[in-house]
């Protein structure tokens, strides 16, 4: 993943709270199996309303999201984060995120700024006053610039990690595994352990077993 | 000082620390058919799964609940099954897919089949893996990439969680349930409003519980935004994994049986917060709105806007419902009735449910649809007869999987449809686009569909 110094950009405000994942890339688009293309499919459902953000041509090609609290909320599926990256956006400016929202923005190098409720309606009425103006996040200083005023964001110490250094977290953890190796050897005997070749019942395969 | 069950948990995992981060292991990964970018993003890297034995797979969000013979009607939910399918034969996964006798919900298959057990960690690409602390074991709720990084190391990076404690004194009075605990432990917490903790639901009324009524309460956890929730094990959990398929045996289970009554939350353990409530106080609860914290007693009615702390939240919640605010709950009459989910698709649900249906009908222009939980419980409600009492009440019998919980098969609620659900989402159009959700027990649930309203199941 590359690294992420700084996102800059026009904004999009969405002002609602506790946007859940169903509404960001809501289920009958779950049957896909890639990763890409879900851009087009995000908010399907809200899109329909002629009144909805995304249909206000003012915010087109806006690539910062500027949210309500709790955004992400709901179901883990890190296809809502692909689609928000793939239609366009850097980064989600909210109050607050869910865990596992903000966990998946960081695998897929969206920022999940958050920033105090006051803050994210200065944002939001500064994009509605111009929605040309931009807005820049520097992940260095924490800082939050638009035209017209400027203050600090958080991200949680390691999502910044990750974004900064443009961590692969699979290859960080392949680089630890001889002290994984040594944990395993110090495990308990009644662990978990399902070996497909001596356990009735379960199967790989379209054959997977019938009888009990 | 003493330290909390989850902190245990986590300290007897914790393998490393990399760049701030916990990296724990893995004990169980349970995969299911919406994760193939996973198994793709291992390809890529020519990886193979780490620990094959460690990881099961099952196919439930996304197979139909009618008839199995014929093929797949869903082109895409059917390739989406096959990729399943050869991700687990290349990589030598066991899978209870569709056709297997140990098929169902991911969160029903693992405690059932004693593959969840206490003292593990569990991972899966679901938000509602909280289920499997009901047993005492640390589950986690992870995205794609995550399932990808637990299949190629076993491990999980993770951010420390803050602890908090939910007490539950008392006793759930008779016709309230573990649901309406867990719907009114959502309404105390706030959607969202545990965002960051490890939730361990103590009290005299979480140990009154079944180990089913626990996965109940664990599952919600997720509504609350926890990424974990868990209950102590206890001799009830030791006497439900005892007889489990899976289960440790001989002296392994005399091993764990030692090493199981040890976890438990020190004296002098500090909680962040703690949430007492009693469980007398309870009602059986109906949410109203389109988060699951929108919830009043059956009792009740619908809040108006001005009457909500987020006034103009509550008025987009209304609009959707079709509501304005001031109705009697159980003036709302349905359209649609579904028991199933991982929240409630248990065998101990559907008795629960059947008892109240026992020589009804369900009322005039109602559908009303069971879905097991997976195919062990499907196979001991018909043993039972249950499948009888659905049946001549007017239900449809089905196969097991997630179904009307998300609508991503065959089962979704049209447009306007009122739902009484005993899944555990009323987001906008989660069980169909329009469709109008509002969460209950199974108790309740069967009640409104033989009255066509919503009722007090105590007065049934």
């Amino acid at each position: 993943m590359e690294p992420v110094l700084w996102v800059r950009g026009r904004m999009m405000p969405l002002v609602r709270d506790d946007v859940d994942t169903d509404q960001i890339m809501p289920k009958q688009f779950l049957s896909r199996v890639e990763r890409d293309g879900f851009g087009e499919f995000v908010f399907h459902e809200w899109r329909r309303d002629p009144e909805f953000v995304f249909n206000d041509p003012r915010f087109s090609g806006a690539r910062i999201l500027v949210a309500g609290s709790n955004f992400g909320s709901g179901s883990s599926r890190e296809h809502a984060v692909w689609g928000l990256q793939q239609y366009g956006f850097d980064a989600v400016v909210a109050p607050s995120f869910s865990d596992i929202f903000t966990g998946n923005c960081a695998q897929a190098g969206v920022v999940p700024a958050v920033v105090p409720p006051e803050l994210c309606r200065s944002l939001q009425a500064a994009a509605e006053r111009d929605p040309d103006s931009g807005v820049e996040l520097d992940l260095t200083t924490m800082r939050v610039m638009w035209t017209g005023g400027s203050g600090t964001f958080h991200l949680d110490d390691q999502v910044r990690e990750v974004l900064l250094h443009g961590l692969d977290d699979v290859a960080l953890v392949l680089g630890q595994l001889d002290v994984i190796t040594q944990y395993e050897r110090a495990r308990p005997a009644w662990m978990p352990h399902l070996d497909v070749s001596v356990v009735p019942g379960a199967a790989v395969g379209p054959d997977a077993g019938t009888t009990p | 000082m003493g330290k909390t069950l989850a902190q245990k948990l986590w300290e007897q995992h914790l393998v490393d620390r990399i760049r701030g981060r916990d990296l724990l292991y893995i004990d169980l990964h349970l995969v299911h058919e919406l994760s193939p970018q996973a198994f793709g993003g291992l390809d890529i890297r020519g990886l193979p799964v780490r620990r094959p034995a460690a990881t099961v797979a099952t196919m439930d969000h996304n197979v139909p609940t009618g008839d199995r013979s014929a093929p797949l009607r869903d082109p895409l939910a059917a390739a989406q099954l096959d990729l399943l399918r050869r991700n687990c034969a290349t990589h030598g996964v066991p899978l209870f897919g569709l056709g297997s006798h140990r098929q169902g919900i991911v969160h029903v298959l693992g405690p059932e089949t004693g593959l969840t057990r206490p003292g593990i960690t569990v991972a899966c690409g679901d938000s509602h893996t909280a289920t499997h602390g009901a047993l005492g074991a640390l589950a986690f709720g992870i995205g794609t990439s995550q399932v990808e990084q637990v299949l190629a190391t076993q491990c999980l990076l993770v951010n420390p969680l803050r602890q908090l404690a939910v007490e539950v004194d008392g006793a759930l009075p008779v016709g309230v349930t573990p649901k309406d605990l867990a719907l009114t432990v959502v309404r105390l917490l706030g959607f969202g409003g545990a965002t960051g903790y490890a939730v361990e639901y103590r009290g005299a009324a979480v140990r009154a519980l079944s180990v089913e009524g626990r996965l109940t309460l664990c599952n919600m956890s997720a509504e609350a935004g926890a990424r974990v929730g868990l209950i102590a094990p206890d001799d009830t959990t030791l006497a439900y994994v005892r007889e489990r398929r899976f289960a440790p045996i001989d002296e392994a289970w005399r091993e764990a049986e030692r090493d199981w009554r040890a976890l438990r939350t020190d004296g002098d353990a500090a909680f962040d917060r703690v949430v007492s409530l009693r469980a007398d106080e309870i009602e059986p609860t109906v949410t109203w709105g389109t988060t699951p914290a929108m919830s009043v007693p059956v009792g009740g009615r619908v809040p108006k806007p001005e009457e909500s702390p987020n006034g103009n939240q509550a008025e987009q919640a209304l609009d959707y419902m079709g509501l304005v605010g001031g109705e009697r709950i159980v003036d709302l009459r349905l359209d649609r009735v579904f028991i199933g989910s991982c929240t409630n698709s248990r065998i101990e649900d559907l008795r629960m449910a059947a008892n109240v249906l026992d020589g009804r009908k369900v009322a005039h222009g109602v559908k009303a649809m069971v879905v097991p939980g997976s195919v062990p419980v499907k196979i001991q409600a018909e043993q039972e007869g249950l499948d009888e009492v659905f049946r001549r009440a007017g239900f449809e019998w089905r196969e097991p999987g997630c179904s009307l919980c998300l609508g991503m098969n065959e089962d979704v609620a049209e447009r306007g449809e009122r739902i009484a659900s005993t899944s555990n989402r009323n987001f906008e159009g989660r069980q169909g686009a329009g469709a109008r959700t509002h969460l209950v027990s199974p108790a309740m649930a069967a009640a409104a569909a033989v009255t066509g309203h919503f009722v007090d199941v105590r007065e049934v």
